[in-house]
């Protein structure tokens, strides 16, 4: 059977599932997985899993939607993840968003055309004590001011 | 009542070690001799009663008393029960849990080892947000130092007790930190609250009774294990607000971050001495959110208070998460809270009806606020609006945004007002920029 994962992928999703009471509990570990190979999780991924797990892929497609971390389209190679939320905002995020959108020609929520950068606002990401900060994919970055952010983007190939 | 002691952190004691959230740095500063000596001496029973002489309160917000919580598990033991351990920590203004997860997992963990032992858990779930992508690895890594040194997995330490811990990552929802989403989250479904009774301890995960604890009253578990409920009870304001706290303090001050003390630390004393006073020296305290976003705000007239449970009720807020959020008279209280609105209406679940459309009302007016487009009847629509979606809703989110919105209002009424009849922010853009412009709702 040909799947839209690769093999290991597939087979981690088979552990997941024998690893808890229930295989239902395995659909967000598994989600997590296919985004990590792919980057994005596609209609044929829903289905895929669907299948795996023995869930309706509608059911999927609500849970993907549900959680702001599974996206369903690609995103930049660095994906950047600027917050909002007040204790940011006190601290000067709507600067920071501003001198974003201007460094990368881009809007929030788009991608350079060259795939490099996307930008979204997210809600707060429990860092508040080194407002203001953004999460490039995994890792964070504080005390953003434009030089930070300039050198940033400068770092990401 | 003010004036610095010199305080012994007990919650931090290792996170500035070389080498910290090791299992060996954890191990020879005395770590986990409180669960060997539990389980020599103590029955699950026992230290129930321990936990509950304590006073030791829950740490996620509600602050609701955790030996108490324990005991009501059912008597019958005919299914398995489970420990899920909230470190889906996401209510702006709190990264206390990220702290101790990232710095001393150990300690947390050893809490959860002894918490499992008391309520007769043989398998706990530890459920941190997703955006904690090194909090989730870190932790991952001590559930496996742990288990290689015989303090999980089959047979703890020869007592005959088993335990097993599984790392469990959310993805980016804010209820997911409501229990019984956390549960719909955790058997892999969109985090909708269940309506309550029954209660988690009778029908939990899988329908299985279950106690949900937040990281830090964990780590506090760690420390009564260690030292007794008699000691525990002696620290901060007892009897009924024991223990040490965690702050998180951020926002307009020179150090920001996670303050230590007993609780009832002053919050003055928290903002002035330990997070270095106001940002700017040529501005004034305005006002305080003491215990993250969902709560009332504290004018500054009203920051003369103790930072504990009790003390905070007294003044009409509440102690929450202890995410403390400073403002200094920069800022404009409508922008404020429109932030905190948009931040709600994207993160309610959309199950019932007051809350998800009550929402999505408040970033409408407030944005027309904001913009100078308001009217003389929004000031109190937001009060009427707040009025009808608290106490209507399935689980506390209603609560979380409705008392906000009551509060900032009803403490800054004539600023508001000054939004309708100056047609527009008086404090400028400039100073606080307005930021829902991105939102997309839900």
């Amino acid at each position: 059977m040909t799947t839209p994962v690769r093999p290991e992928t597939d087979r981690k999703i088979d552990e997941l599932k024998a690893a808890f009471p229930q295989p239902g509990s395995a659909l967000l570990p598994a989600l997590h997985a296919i985004q990590e190979e792919k980057g994005y999780i596609s209609t044929e991924s829903m289905e895929y899993v669907a299948g795996k797990i023995g869930v309706a892929p509608a059911f999927v497609a609500g849970v993907v939607s549900f959680y702001t971390m599974f996206q369903q389209k690609p995103v930049g190679r660095h994906h950047i993840q600027l917050c909002r939320t007040l204790p940011c905002a006190l601290r000067g995020a709507a600067a920071i968003r501003d001198h974003l959108v201007k460094r990368l020609g881009i809007g929030v929520g788009e991608t350079t055309k060259d795939g490099r950068f996307s930008l979204i606002e997210v809600e707060c990401l429990g860092t508040c004590e080194t407002a203001p900060i953004c999460q490039v994919n995994d890792e964070e970055h504080g005390r953003l001011d434009a030089a930070r952010v300039d050198a940033l983007l400068e770092s990401l190939r | 009542m003010s004036g610095t002691v010199a305080y012994e952190p007990l919650l931090l004691r290792n996170i500035d070690k070389p080498g910290s959230g090791t299992i060996d740095v954890y191990l020879a500063g005395g770590g986990y001799e409180g669960l060997r000596r539990t389980l020599k001496e103590m029955t699950p029973e026992k230290l129930l009663e321990e936990v509950k002489a304590s006073g030791l309160r829950g740490r996620g917000g509600a602050g609701f008393p955790t030996g108490m919580k324990w005991s009501f598990l059912p008597k019958t033991k005919d299914k398995p029960r489970y420990l899920c351990v909230n470190a889906d920590e996401s209510e702006p203004g709190t990264f206390k849990d990220r702290l101790l997860i990232e710095r001393d997992p150990h300690l947390v963990l050893e809490g959860i080892i002894l918490a499992s032992f008391a309520i007769e858990s043989r398998r706990a779930f530890f459920y941190i947000r997703g955006e904690f992508h090194k909090g989730a690895r870190r932790f991952q890594k001590a559930v496996e130092e742990a288990t290689a040194r015989g303090f999980l997995g089959k047979n703890i330490l020869g007592s005959g007790f088993d335990l097993d811990v599984t790392v469990y990552r959310g993805a980016g929802a804010y209820i997911c930190g409501e229990e019984t989403a956390l549960l719909e989250s955790l058997e892999g479904k969109r985090g909708l609250p269940r309506i309550k009774p029954p209660f988690p301890a009778i029908v939990g995960l899988y329908g299985c009774p279950t106690i949900i604890n937040n990281v830090e009253t964990l780590a506090n578990v760690t420390l009564i294990a260690e030292r007794g409920a008699a000691w525990y009870a002696g620290l901060g304001r007892p009897p009924k607000n024991t223990g040490p706290k965690l702050y998180c303090v951020s926002g307009h001050v020179k150090r920001p971050g996670v303050y230590e003390a007993a609780l009832g630390i002053p919050l003055m004393e928290l903002i002035n001495d330990r997070a270095g006073g106001l940002l700017r020296a040529d501005r004034k305290l305005k006002a305080v959110i003491p215990g993250g976003s969902s709560m009332r705000i504290l004018p500054a007239a009203k920051c003369d208070v103790l930072m504990d449970f009790d003390s905070l009720v007294a003044a009409g807020s509440m102690l929450g998460s202890a995410g403390v959020v400073v403002m200094d008279d920069s800022t404009c209280m409508v922008g404020a809270l429109l932030n905190l609105a948009a931040f709600y209406a994207h993160e309610s679940c959309g199950q019932c009806t007051p809350c998800r459309e009550g929402t999505g009302w408040f970033v409408k007016i407030l944005t027309r606020l904001e913009r100078g487009e308001g009217r003389a009847e929004d000031v109190d629509l937001l009060i009427d609006v707040a009025s009808r979606v608290e106490g209507n809703t399935i689980c506390p989110f209603g609560e979380a945004i409705a008392w906000p919105i009551d509060s900032y209002v009803k403490t800054f009424r004539a600023e508001f007002e000054e939004h309708v009849t100056r047609r527009g922010c008086p404090i400028g853009a400039g100073a606080f920029a307005l930021q829902a412009a991105s939102v997309t709702g839900h």
